[in-house]
């Protein structure tokens, strides 16, 4: 099941233009509200509202206790969340950066993912862990990271990634529901690059299904992230070139709603997909793999990926010669399409 | 220059010497000998209960085990401490605790033989074993936390081992601890090796309790083979944290008198004279000559508690070893509250595999 959306909603009453750090910021508001058992913990998230400013003001609205500002410390962080999952409570952890998320790494794997499956359903852990990733804000190294394969590789964890303000907040309040442990990854170069109008209706939005973002008959584009936007340009600079690209954004890249994109690449035998993580062992690899398992037959041309490189995220200066821009993806269709 | 204050843990606690004669008066509490009988009872059957893990696993019927043999003490005066709603958070070497607290041995068993069934036992709040160590640090203040958003009285207790004390995340734990006066008592079974890695070679601070210290805990000392020196010790910083008084770590000195694991040859890395001074020092013969001396127990008595942990533990073997296996599937069950229909596809492969192997 795939979800169909546009990128922009008809008149929707007291909504408002928002950006994708506010529409985190409304979830969490909204979350807190309708459920005294969500708190939040990290690092300055309380009186100043987190780095990016995500849980602005939810400290003066819900009090010290539902909204604590936590020691320097990211596995404790995670250990925390856990903790207090297996008492009832459904914390939502902010990791001020995906690049520091790796002492809480070992809470994650040996504990979060397995907790359900290894003690045969009787104990569970229903938490958010979120982090900000990746890159394109000429932010100091270790800030520009995307590591969400990483994730996507434990059984038992969810990894989504909204990719835009609507989505943000529709997901994060799914995630928050579910009762299992979600990993919640930020693109902060989307936080305030766009507006979309949102209203505080409370509306969920699914964790199993990716979403077409563009229908398209010639070939599907596959991305997830902030590489949305350029997926989504480089859809119109091949559309005023009579290529009609159809695109998915994955949100949530484990599990992989890979019938969703195993149907749209059946209908268009071609298939792109974008990620600015590395190339290797990535989500990427994974779709393509999975594509040439089921979808050999149908295929007219070979899966491409156009990916970051198997290098470490190059200092801010070089960072766009890293990251897939749009010509990159104009290219690799192009390839695509001229394959026989 | 000024200098820091040393951190003075004061004297170890300890009221019974290794002859079962008290080195000084003993707590009012102890003046009853209900109690220490209860938990002689318990430490006997835990031993006989680790001796039997390990015989299983020597005949191939268990797997890698970790005796807690030397230290019932700590876990005894842990699990009889406790109250039913308070969290228990263990590591790996608690099967005392465990069992106090409702553990059926069968399903301890099961655990260490292998099968997820029984991983999980004990009160509904209680958290599994932990086997990455101190990590369960983490999940403990976790706990505390979330007992101190919800106003709830109760206690959370956390065991690791001396080993456990080198990891951040024990340090990171603590420090949570102190900065949010959480209702939280941490014990380390001190019994001097970390698999092969004596306590002298972990840490350099005189005591690892002192570790409590540098994050503004109450920090203690006790003999970890002296029960009613642990019962004091545990009971106490239960009854600071349940009336909100604050977190406290308890070094529990002890000695690991088996090997670490099953899997494991301490013969290799230490003198068997230290092990058979240890031996004198151990938490069974002393509370025994305690209790002898008091008129309170006897041969012929001690005789038939072994008898009775021996119908009980021979129970429990039989019901381990007659359970059924799980479901070929049962890997794949509660990996997710609901099952993700994009993880179809793998148990058709699985199907496929079984179909595979049965030809």
């Amino acid at each position: 099941m795939s979800l169909q959306t546009t990128e922009t909603v008809g008149h929707v009453p007291e909504s408002c233009d928002l950006t994708l750090v506010e529409a985190v910021n409304l979830a969490l508001a909204r979350a807190m509200t309708e459920d005294p058992d969500v708190v939040l913990l990290g690092e300055d998230i309380g009186l100043n509202g987190g780095v990016f400013r995500a849980t602005q003001g939810l400290q003066q609205q819900f009090g010290r206790e539902r909204v604590m500002d936590t020691p320097l410390a990211e596995a404790l962080i995670a250990g925390t969340a856990i903790g207090m999952a297996t008492q009832g409570l459904k914390p939502v952890a902010e990791i001020q950066f995906m690049g520091f998320i790796f002492p809480a790494m070992e809470q994650l794997v040996t504990h979060a993912a397995r907790l359900r499956n290894r003690t045969r359903g009787r104990l569970h852990c229903p938490l958010v862990i979120r982090a900000p990733f990746g890159g394109g804000i000429h932010a100091p190294e270790h800030h520009s990271e995307s590591t969400e394969a990483l994730f996507a590789h434990i059984p038992g964890l969810r990894v989504v990634i909204p990719s835009s303000p609507r989505r943000a907040y529709g997901l994060l309040l799914s995630a928050i529901d579910n009762p299992d442990p979600v990993i919640f990854l930020e693109p902060k170069r989307l936080y305030r690059a766009l507006k979309q109008p949102l209203s505080d209706d409370g509306a969920r939005l699914p964790l199993d299904t990716v979403f077409i973002l563009r229908e398209g008959h010639d070939m599907t584009l596959v991305s997830w992230g902030a590489c949305i936007q350029e997926t989504l340009a480089a859809a119109q600079e091949l559309e005023q070139r009579g290529i009609s690209a159809e695109v998915i954004d994955v949100a949530t890249v484990s599990p992989l709603d890979m019938d969703s994109i195993r149907a749209s690449v059946e209908k268009t035998g071609r298939c792109v997909i974008i990620h600015e993580a590395a190339r290797s062992g990535g989500i990427g690899a994974d779709i393509s793999a999975r594509l040439s398992e089921q979808s050999l037959d149908l295929l007219q041309a070979p899966v491409i990926r156009v990916t970051g490189f198997d290098t470490p995220m190059p200092y801010f200066r070089q960072e766009l010669l890293y990251l897939p821009q749009v010509a990159d993806i104009v290219a690799a269709a192009d390839q695509c399409m001229s394959y026989r | 220059m000024a200098q820091i204050p040393v951190f003075d843990p004061g004297a170890m606690t300890q009221y019974l010497g290794c002859d079962g004669v008290p080195v000084r008066d003993v707590p009012l509490w102890a003046h009853d000998v209900e109690p220490l009988l209860r938990a002689y009872e318990w430490m006997m059957l835990t031993r006989m209960f680790d001796q039997k893990a390990v015989a299983l696993q020597r005949t191939g019927q268990l797997g890698t085990f970790p005796s807690s043999v030397g230290q019932e003490a700590i876990g005894v005066a842990c699990g009889l401490a406790l109250e039913a709603q308070d969290v228990f958070v263990p590591y790996y070497r608690d099967h005392a605790t465990q069992l106090i607290r409702g553990a059926a041995m069968q399903d301890l068993l099961l655990y260490w033989g292998g099968d997820e069934r029984g991983s999980y036992a004990g009160p509904a709040q209680d958290l599994p074993v932990c086997v990455p160590i101190a990590t369960q640090c983490g999940h403990a203040v976790g706990a505390a936390a979330a007992l101190k958003i919800r106003h709830q009285p109760q206690a959370v207790l956390c065991t690791l081992g001396d080993g456990a004390t080198s990891k951040g995340d024990f340090s990171e734990a603590l420090n949570l601890a102190g900065t949010w006066h959480l209702p939280v008592v941490f014990v380390i079974n001190n019994n001097q090796w970390a698999i092969s890695v004596p306590r002298a070679a972990q840490c350099g601070a005189p005591t690892l309790a002192q570790k409590g210290w540098g994050a503004g805990i109450h920090s203690v000392q006790a003999d970890g083979n002296d029960i009613i020196a642990m019962l004091e010790v545990v009971n106490e910083a239960l009854d600071r944290a349940r009336h909100r008084k604050g977190p406290t770590l308890i070094e529990a000195i002890s000695y690991r008198l088996g090997d670490h694991t099953t899997a494991d040859d301490a013969s290799r890395y230490r003198a068997a004279d230290d092990v058979q001074a240890a031996w004198e020092r151990e938490p069974l013969l002393r509370l025994r000559r305690f209790l002898t001396s008091q008129g309170a127990w006897s041969e012929a008595m001690d005789a038939r508690w072994q008898e009775h942990c021996q119908a009980l533990i021979s129970k429990a073997v039989e019901q381990y070893l007659a359970t059924p296996p799980q479901a070929a599937e049962a890997m794949f069950d509660h990996l997710y509250a609901e099952w993700p229909a994009a993880l179809d596809e793998q148990l058709d492969l699985f199907a496929a595999r079984m179909a595979v192997r049965e030809v």
